[in-house]
């Protein structure tokens, strides 16, 4: 049971918040132009391509890299990146030894202007239950097998701090830009749930 | 309150499942209840923790039958209603037939903290606790909003780091004060929380952020010689 079935019919949650958008209208407290505008901003502007470029500038620039694990959200907003959800991010790294799992068990918690708005897996209740009691199994379903000597934390957003995982850089990218290394991070290494995979030649 | 919401440790919802090519929005009403939401939070028509609170206030069995966003949608005519914003009859009236009005407005009824003055202009709190010191989540069970979750309760961990002074959510959710105070990054080793025959090995951590009034002290270990001469008044770990 994951609770995400999607109704996209005209009854139920449709008619509901269409009639909700209607009354605020009639109200003066919303406007429709508004709306169209904060949808358009999360379907186009801010996604995970944003937390993509924070990784990439942090693993070709050292300076950058410091300057984020001391303060992420001052370190993402000299890329322009900030917003809701997003004034006190924190950048946690994986190495050889560490892993970091990000996860909001009570809700669905999430660093919004770095990574856009969460997909339905975050979201589900499977993830969150078992994200903290069995992050190695929950890591298997994404099909990641960590060394039974590599430490695992799970970050469980139980606060108003979001965190944001810097991957490792893979190995055989030495060679590669700034904005081709962004090309390749994805949005599930920077939860946490996957490693980023070198392109192949 | 002891909800549904709060899901960390259960069994029994299966694997994690992942879409592939993912919209941001499965239907343009999530996209409107979204940006509905954040222009309400906006407005100060809404406060985060009470937002979060009203999601936690859908019954149990409608909890876990909606989607993510059908209950951002629930929690937002919840508020929208219980401030007087708009009525259950105005939304009723707008698409009647299509709505079944036993869905609007009608959470599970909690009961509001005691209330706390808020002091305009006082200096932030000192923290209580210092990194590395060792601290035990409290049994906590209120009937209303709380961020400590149940699977925390009772176990000890260490501070790994303070994050400052952040709004009390506790009292906040229920407009009953801010009450600012200190909210720690403790870490949880897993066999602390699961016991030594769960799934949980020792090489995993949980890190949980939690505000001061979660935490009580651990009085360090005795070292040896001196637990010798203080046993006569030794007050016990607990």
């Amino acid at each position: 049971m994951s609770g995400e079935h999607h109704n996209t019919d005209d009854t139920g949650p449709a008619a509901r918040v269409k009639a909700l958008e209607a009354l605020l209208t009639e109200k003066g407290l919303v406007d429709p132009a508004a709306i169209d505008a904060i949808v358009d901003i999360y379907e186009t502007r801010v996604g995970p391509r944003n937390g993509a470029r924070v990784v990439a500038k942090a693993w070709t620039d050292p300076g950058y890299r410091k300057r984020l694990l001391a303060n992420a959200t001052s370190a993402v907003a000299e890329l322009g990146y900030a917003g809701p959800e997003g004034n006190h991010l924190v950048a946690v790294e994986n190495t050889d030894r560490v892993h970091n799992l990000v996860v909001c068990t009570l809700c669905s918690c999430y660093p919004w202007p770095v990574l856009g708005l969460p997909p339905v897996w975050y979201k589900s209740f499977a993830y969150r239950s078992r994200a903290v009691s069995d992050p190695r199994g929950v890591l298997k379903d994404f099909g990641l097998e960590l060394a039974p000597d590599v430490e695992v934390r799970v970050w469980d957003s139980s606060a108003e701090i979001r965190y944001l995982v810097i991957p490792q850089r893979p190995k055989g990218t030495e060679g590669m830009s700034e904005d081709a290394l962004a090309g390749i991070v994805t949005r599930d290494s920077m939860v946490g749930v996957a490693k980023v995979e070198a392109p192949h030649a | 309150m002891n909800g549904v919401h709060d899901m960390g440790g259960m069994d029994g919802f299966g694997p994690v499942v992942r879409e592939q090519n993912e919209p941001v929005f499965h239907a343009d009403w999530e996209g409107r209840v979204y940006a509905i939401a954040s222009i309400a939070a906006g407005l100060s028509l809404i406060n985060a923790d009470e937002f979060r609170h009203a999601i936690e206030r859908i019954a149990p069995e409608r909890y876990l039958a909606s989607s993510y966003y059908e209950r951002w949608l629930a929690a937002v005519e919840t508020l929208l209603v219980e401030r007087g914003v708009v009525t259950r009859e105005e939304i009723l009236a707008k698409e009647g037939g299509a709505i079944d009005p036993a869905l609007i407005a009608n959470p599970v009824a909690t009961q509001c903290p005691a209330p706390v003055k808020d002091k305009p202009g006082s200096r932030p709190p000192r923290a209580r606790f210092a990194k590395g010191a060792r601290v035990r989540a409290r049994n906590l069970n209120p009937s209303g909003h709380t961020r400590l979750p149940r699977y925390a309760r009772g176990k000890a961990g260490v501070i790994a780091r303070d994050w400052g002074v952040f709004v009390f959510p506790d009292t906040n959710a229920h407009h009953a004060g801010t009450k600012p105070q200190h909210c720690y990054s403790v870490a949880f080793d897993a066999r602390e929380l699961w016991g030594k025959s769960a799934k949980a090995n020792c090489r995993e951590r949980v890190h949980l952020d939690l505000w001061e009034d979660y935490l009580e002290p651990i009085a360090p270990k005795s070292k040896p010689k001196a637990a010798k001469r203080t046993t006569a008044h030794h007050t016990g770990r607990y």
